[in-house]
């Protein structure tokens, strides 16, 4: 327990001014840059505006072009394929590695380190690299389906539409797993051994160890990284306007590129916001669904609880 | 790792993972789970090394051998020459741009989150409270959702094009999460200490001067590296709020080499690699720091 101090008001002003010493810089900080803007995205959203001039006042003429435009619904539908897509290949593998990482064997550590290798290069980098890989006249991939006669290599990856989103979903796994390994091996070593000596003692195969005792130990973690994969994808725009620009064709035109090119190609920032608040109430609903579904908000109750 | 007398029979028994004291009745059984775990495991290193083997040789070619020669292996000549072709185009003002605004977000970010921090674990007005739910809301905003305002607004400032906008705008991204990060930890500071040094007549800033900041040191760590390796690799901010090569970025100053240089691959790859390397030594020098913070972060 805290010692009250002996004059009261004296001390509460005292803790005033230093909260608004401690708290201001960051709060203003953020106040300005993001909540502002975000704030300045859903008022832009009813106005009609070219970037130039005055805006004028559209009210919902924005959305109901939203609701109608073939585009948006088709940057919606890729959105989502990316989103689904990334959790269900980023996943599993995720979990598997992880798993193996987390051994106290020391090679595994080594192991670790290699593992880390993607997260240190920029979206940018990373884009750059498989461009000279993926080329189809004079990429690593063709060089490699020339010398070792595989002829599936030799594909046109990002000129293909039928591929070319595959390609991009698997680019984002490669950048992206190495992290989501980190965290279940994390994880993994936070599972008490004992659950493991009390289920194999009642005769749990190895199988039934995974299943009973290991997956739902790591749900906390299962829910972090799955937010992660699926608020990050649902904004990812890196990788895609590097390498494809969304195409061939509308084919990898995901929402936030979509909202990029509305915005700084057609001036069109109106409209660019109604993407914009679209984009950030579904992640930010996501977000908070899955935090409130598994019960992992305790941070914020426990701050609460204990004044 | 230490363990108590209590825990001592969970460690003789145990996972599999860990080693002789494991039954063998588990140990030999081969499960499809295990089978499936291995093929990854040694399959993974191949998909994440190959491609960076492979630009790691393309960097050493001139442009002449890069499409004669076989590029997975490194016979036909190997060359420095394009290291010197990047550097010439511009690729050092980018890395200094970057050195600068890494380093001015994580002082400027780490020195406001943690009073903030501090505050809010202290929780002496309403305002802390307040502060802390609208960070817990800011966390899950995307960078993306805002970019159109952010940019007029960086317009209106008129700090377009500058790198005080990347400075401030990438700062202001990182203080939802780092503040909630330093929260967990000054949390975990004893009540008692805070409390005997105010009863010994301290005020609140001798106690942060004097008491969070030196026991904070580990978390300061762990989010230097986290919101530098952020900013570091940042690309939309400075795609948008920027446009000059003068204050050009690396991740950005890599698509304007591209664009400036399509066809030399070489030149590209050595670009690529001198943009990641002092990562690369970081990581070296302090592999463990680099692992722990990125993972623990996210996991709190």
């Amino acid at each position: 327990m805290r010692r009250r101090p002996a004059s009261p008001g004296q001390a509460g002003q005292g803790r005033g001014l230093a909260d608004l010493a401690g708290l201001a810089p960051a709060m203003a900080l953020f106040g300005v840059f993001i909540v502002v803007p975000m704030l300045g995205a859903i008022a832009l959203s009813l106005f009609r505006w070219n970037g130039l001039g005055t805006p004028h006042w559209a009210g919902a003429a924005n959305w109901i072009q939203f609701a109608h435009d073939p585009l948006a619904r088709q940057a919606l539908t890729v959105t989502a394929k990316v989103v689904v897509l990334s959790w269900v290949v980023q996943t599993p593998v995720s979990i598997a590695l992880g798993l193996f990482i987390a051994g106290r064997q020391r090679y595994r550590s080594v192991y670790a380190a290699l593992y880390v290798l993607p997260l240190l290069l920029s979206t940018a980098g990373i884009a750059l690299m498989w461009e000279a890989l993926l080329d189809p006249n004079f990429g690593g991939l063709v060089a490699l389906s020339r010398s070792l006669n595989l002829g599936f290599l030799r594909q046109n990856w990002l000129g293909n539409p039928a591929l070319t989103l595959y390609v991009i979903i698997g680019l984002i796994a490669w950048q992206f797993i190495p992290f989501h390994t980190l965290l279940y091996q994390m994880g993994r070593r936070q599972i008490p051994d004992v659950l493991y000596e009390a289920a194999r003692l009642d005769g749990a195969s190895p199988a039934q160890l995974f299943w009973r005792v290991t997956l739902p130990q790591l749900r906390y973690t299962i829910v972090t990284s799955s937010t992660l994969i699926i608020v990050g994808s649902l904004t990812y725009f890196d990788i895609v306007y590097i390498m494809t620009n969304g195409g061939p064709g509308y084919t990898t035109r995901v929402l936030s590129l979509d909202m990029y090119q509305a915005a700084f190609q057609q001036n069109e920032f109106g409209y660019a916001s109604v993407l914009a608040v679209v984009l950030g109430v579904v992640g930010v609903g996501i977000a908070l669904g899955l935090v409130r579904f598994s019960g992992f908000g305790s941070m914020a109750s426990q701050q609460e609880g204990a004044a | 790792m230490s363990r108590t007398i209590v825990s001592r029979p969970a460690r003789t028994a145990a996972d599999p993972a860990r080693g002789p004291a494991a039954p063998s009745r588990a140990r030999l059984r081969v499960s499809p789970g295990r089978v499936i775990t291995c093929v990854l495991a040694t399959g993974w290193p191949v998909v994440v090394l190959a491609p960076v083997y492979y630009m790691v040789l393309a960097s050493f070619r001139s442009q002449g051998t890069y499409l004669t020669a076989n590029p997975w292996l490194p016979g036909g000549g190997l060359t420095l020459s394009e290291y010197g072709t990047v550097f010439g185009a511009g690729l050092g003002r980018y890395l200094v741009n970057s050195v600068i605004i890494t380093a001015v977000c994580i002082v400027l970010t780490l020195s406001i989150c943690l009073g903030a921090a501090f505050r809010i674990v202290r929780r002496s007005t309403w305002a802390a409270g307040a502060s802390f739910r609208i960070l817990l809301l800011g966390l899950a905003i995307p960078i993306q959702a805002i970019i159109v305002p952010l940019y007029l607004l960086i317009y209106k400032l008129h700090l377009y094009d500058t790198l005080f906008a990347l400075m401030l705008t990438m700062s202001a991204a990182a203080v939802p999460v780092s503040v909630l990060i330093m929260v967990s930890f000054v949390r975990d500071i004893p009540r008692e200490l805070i409390g005997a040094m105010l009863v010994d007549g301290g005020t609140e800033w001798t106690v942060f001067r004097r008491l969070i900041v030196p026991l904070s040191k580990p978390v300061l760590a762990t989010l230097a590296i986290y919101d530098g390796l952020n900013v570091w690799n940042n690309f939309i901010l400075p795609l948008v709020l920027t446009q000059s090569n003068s204050v050009a970025v690396l991740p950005l100053g890599l698509t304007k080499l591209e664009g400036q240089y399509a066809i030399n691959v070489p030149a590209v790859m050595a670009a690529v690699l001198l943009s990641v390397l002092p990562l690369v030594v970081l990581f070296i020098v302090m592999r463990k720091q680099v692992m722990r913070s990125l993972g623990s972060v996210v996991m709190r």
